[in-house]
C-alpha cells in the first residue's frame, strides 16, 4: 500500500466525516430537535423555510456564515480562535471507528482499528480541552464559569463511561468495534442491551452528561450562564461549536447502536446500513425526548450522583460481568 | 526519503515545536494548551511504532486528562488569568545541570542501542491489550501494584490537604 494513496484516502474520509456530520448530524439534527420539540410542547416548530420548514437549518446556517465574526476586546485571540477548531475536530474524529453497516466485501468503517473502543474515548475526551479554551480565551466570567463546569462534569462522567466500554469489550473480547458487533449475532448471542442492561442504561447517562444535554447542561445552563463557553462566539464560529456538538452527540448514539444494539444487525428485508440508521434516530430521540421532558441538576447533585451511584454500580456490573466471562463461560 | 521517515520529521517537528512553546511562553495557559499538540505528536510517534495501545492511552490520559487537570488548577488559581508567572527563580544552575545529565543519559541509551532491523522471520513483541494486562498481572505485578499505592496515597493526600480546614 503506498503512502500517496493513504494519504488521498486520508483526505477523502476527512471530507466525507466533515460534510457527513455537517449535514445528517449538525443541519438536520438541530431541525429534529426544534421540531421535536415543539410536538413535545404542542407547538408547530419551523414551518416556513421550504416544505414543512425542513430548509430552516439551512437558512440559518447561510445567515450565520455572513455574520461578523466578534472577537472581544481582551480575549486571548490565539486560545480564543483555535478553540473553535479544536471542538468540531474531536468530534470528528469519533466517526472513524463507527460501523455503518455491512457491504459483501467487508463492513462499512473507515477504520477497523484493533483499538476501536479505546480510541472512540480517547478522542471524546479531547472535546473538553476546547471548551476549557473556550472558556479562558473569551475573557468573560460565564463562559469561564461554563468551561470549568464541563472540565469537572466531562472528567467525572468520563470515568463510568470508560468502566461500562471495558465491559462490552470484555464480553465480546475485542475492543474492535466490528468484533463487538459481530459479537451481538448468531443463534447463542443477544444484542449486549439484554446482556448488560446496566451498562446499557449508564452508557446512555454518561453520553448525555459528555455532551452536555439536559438534565446535564449546566455547562451552558442560559438562565445562569447565558450560553456558557460559547457566550462570545458568533457567526461561524458558533455554528461549528453547533457543529462539534451535534457531531459528538450522533457519535455517542452511534457507538449507543454499536455497542448495546447490535449495530446494522437486524431482520434481512432491509439493508444493513438501514437499520444502524434507524437505530441511530431512536438512540437520537430518546436523547431529545430526555432533553424536552426533565429539569435540570444541579451541579453538587450532579458529580456526587456519578461519583457516588454510577462509579460503583458500573465498577460492580463490571467485576459480576469478568465473573460471568471468566468462569461461567469455561 | 520514505513516506514514514516524512511523516516521522512531520511529527517530531510538530512535538519539538509545541514543546519549544512551553518552556518558552510567558502565558501559562499557552504552555498549558501547547502540551495537546506535543503529546499528540508523541501519540503519532507510537503509531508510526505500531504501538496502537499505548497511543490510545497516551491520548486518553495525557492530552484527554492531564492537560484538563493542568488548566483547570490555573483557571482555578491566580484569578483565571494565567499571567504573571516568573518563567526563572534561584534554581536556575540546578536546574540546567539535572537537565544536561537527563539528556546526556538519552543520548548514552541511544547511541548504545542496537538499531539494526531484526532479522528475518522475527516477530515484533504483541502489544495487544491481552498481551499488556497479562504482563501487569503476572510478570510485573509487583510494580503494577506499586503504582497503585502511589495513586492511591497522592489521592488520599490530596483529599487531606483540601479538607485540612474541617
Amino acid at each position: 500500500m503506498s503512502w500517496g494513496w493513504e494519504v488521498l484516502r486520508a483526505a477523502a474520509g476527512t471530507v466525507i466525516i466533515f460534510s457527513g456530520v455537517a449535514l445528517v448530524a449538525a443541519m438536520f439534527g438541530v431541525l429534529l430537535e426544534r421540531k421535536i420539540s415543539a410536538w413535545m410542547q404542542s407547538r408547530l416548530g419551523p414551518k416556513h423555510v421550504g416544505p414543512q420548514g425542513l430548509l430552516q437549518t439551512l437558512a440559518d446556517t447561510i445567515k450565520l456564515l455572513q455574520k461578523e465574526n466578534i472577537v472581544p476586546t481582551r480575549a486571548d485571540r490565539t486560545i480564543f480562535a483555535s478553540a473553535v477548531i479544536v471542538v468540531p475536530l474531536a468530534a470528528l474524529l469519533d466517526y472513524v471507528v463507527i460501523p455503518f453497516g455491512t457491504t459483501r466485501s467487508g463492513p462499512l468503517i473507515f477504520r477497523d482499528l484493533n483499538i476501536g473502543v479505546l480510541y472512540f474515548a480517547a478522542t471524546s475526551s479531547l472535546v473538553v480541552i476546547g471548551i476549557l479554551m473556550a472558556g479562558w480565551g473569551s475573557n468573560n466570567k460565564y463562559a469561564l464559569l461554563g468551561g470549568l463546569r464541563s472540565a469537572a462534569q466531562m472528567v467525572t462522567y468520563e470515568i463510568p463511561m470508560g468502566v461500562v466500554l471495558v465491559t462490552v469489550a470484555l464480553l465480546a473480547g475485542s475492543l474492535s468495534t466490528v468484533t463487538i458487533v459481530n459479537g451481538q449475532s448468531g443463534p447463542h448471542h443477544l444484542w449486549y442491551v439484554l446482556e448488560q442492561p446496566v451498562a446499557f442504561v449508564i452508557f446512555l447517562i454518561a453520553a448525555t452528561a459528555e455532551v452536555n444535554r439536559v438534565p446535564f447542561d449546566l455547562v451552558e445552563a442560559e438562565s445562569e450562564l447565558v450560553a456558557g463557553y460559547f457566550s462570545e462566539y458568533s457567526g461561524m464560529r458558533f455554528a461549528l461549536f453547533q457543529l462539534g456538538e451535534y457531531g459528538e452527540m450522533f457519535a455517542m448514539a452511534a457507538m449507543a447502536v454499536t455497542l448495546f444494539l447490535g449495530g446494522w444487525l437486524g431482520l434481512p428485508f432491509l439493508p444493513p446500513v438501514l437499520w444502524f440508521v434507524i437505530k441511530l434516530y431512536a438512540v437520537i430521540f430518546v436523547f431529545m425526548w430526555v432533553r424536552w421532558t426533565y429539569p435540570r441538576f444541579r451541579i453538587d447533585q450532579m458529580l456526587s450522583f456519578s461519583w457516588k451511584v454510577l462509579i460503583p454500580v458500573s465498577v460492580l456490573n463490571l467485576v459480576v460481568t469478568a465473573f460471568f466471562v471468566i468462569v461461567v463461560r469455561r | 526519503m520514505s513516506g514514514e521517515a516524512v511523516v516521522f520529521y512531520l511529527l517530531a517537528a510538530v512535538t519539538l515545536g509545541s514543546g519549544a512553546v512551553i518552556v518558552t511562553s510567558g502565558n501559562i495557559v499557552h504552555a498549558a494548551a501547547a502540551l495537546v499538540p506535543a503529546l499528540l505528536g508523541v501519540t503519532g510517534l507510537y503509531i508510526l511504532l505500531n504501538a496502537e495501545f499505548v497511543a490510545g492511552i497516551q491520548v486518553l490520559i495525557y492530552a484527554g486528562a492531564i492537560t484538563v487537570l493542568i488548566l483547570f488548577a490555573i483557571m482555578l488559581t491566580e484569578g483565571g488569568t494565567g499571567l504573571g508567572g516568573r518563567q526563572r527563580n534561584e534554581q536556575t544552575a540546578v536546574g540546567a545541570a539535572v537537565a544536561a545529565a537527563m539528556a546526556a543519559l538519552l543520548i548514552a541509551v541511544a547511541v548504545r542501542t542496537n538499531w539494526a532491523p531484526p532479522a528475518a522471520g522475527a516477530t515484533l513483541p504483541s502489544y495487544t491489550p491481552g498481551a499488556i494486562g497479562q504482563s501487569f498481572l503476572g510478570r510485573n505485578i509487583l510494580v503494577f501494584e506499586g503504582t497503585s499505592i502511589v495513586l492511591l496515597v497522592s489521592l488520599m493526600g490530596a483529599i487531606m490537604i483540601a479538607r485540612r480546614e474541617d
